[in-house]
């Protein structure tokens, strides 16, 4: 199959990395990775992002075919009760991650670690933020340590399950998928009631 | 290739992630409205890639005409 441009999207992915930990105000550009799928499934009503256009998920499945086991997952993993617990999880970090960055803006001191797996607190001092206000770092920090997470924890999985098992509780993916659900259901409802009107009228 | 006596068929845990659409070498998968994955079976050969590789182990090879 002729590939597109599209499928060489995970060496953005690759490069987002290699510019985060030269300089760690880079990690600013992720917001375009939760940005764009939340864009794509509220006006296009799809899941093009994941389908398409997903850097991390196309990474782990070029790199799920050396180093994956390809067994199959355990069945909780794909339950709504714990795909939909792991998004409000997220977004609460995801808050107090703003949280701190609000802080930071209010005059508290700039928190230069990055927090692995919401525990492990790396330091990270070499880097120099000068460039930018101490807020604006703060949220690099923050966001550097969201997507470090979810990366560690999306390399464990593809290891142990199949390569491309983040997508299945990936919170943007959960999301997405539940903005498509939601829009789906509301133009069924809107199709039903004109089909009674036109039954009605006839 | 020759089509086989099992097609493919997703099931309602489907995350919609797209993985099924690159594996299908017939493009028989499409993806409706973000929500699911669906399986053409009349383009589907059964060869059972999908399967193999879907995240979330939904799909499963079903014998044709088997619709339960």
């Amino acid at each position: 199959m002729k590939r597109k441009w599209y499928d060489y999207l995970w060496i953005a992915e690759i490069a987002y990395w290699g510019l985060g930990l030269c300089n760690i105000l880079f990690a600013w550009l992720g917001v375009f990775f939760f940005c764009i799928p939340l864009f794509i499934a509220v006006f296009g009503g799809n899941k093009a992002y994941c389908n398409r256009y997903c850097g991390r998920g196309q990474l782990m499945g070029l790199l799920g075919k050396k180093l994956s086991r390809n067994a199959p997952p355990p069945k909780f993993l794909r339950s709504l009760w714990f795909r939909y617990g792991f998004l409000t999880f997220f977004m609460v970090m995801f808050c107090l991650m703003l949280h701190s960055t609000y802080m930071v803006f209010t005059g508290a001191p700039l928190r230069r670690t990055l927090t692995l797996l919401w525990v492990f607190k790396l330091p990270w001092q070499w880097v120099d933020v000068s460039i930018a206000a101490p807020w604006m770092a703060q949220f690099a920090f923050g966001f550097f340590s969201i997507m470090m997470t979810s990366t560690v924890l999306g390399l464990l999985t593809m290891i142990l399950f199949r390569p491309r098992s983040w997508c299945v509780y990936c919170p943007m993916g959960t999301m997405t998928q539940g903005i498509c659900r939601f829009k789906q259901g509301r133009e069924d409802s809107e199709n039903g009631r004109e089909s009674k009107k036109d039954r009605g009228t006839a | 290739m020759a089509k086989s006596k099992k097609y493919a068929r997703v099931g309602r845990e489907c995350v919609a992630c797209g993985s099924c659409l690159k594996a299908c070498p017939r493009g028989a998968v499409r993806i409706v409205s973000g929500v699911i994955a669906r399986v053409d079976q009349e383009i589907c050969v059964g060869c059972g890639k999908c399967a193999r590789l879907c995240p979330a182990d939904v799909i499963t090879m079903v014998e044709r005409g088997d619709e339960k």
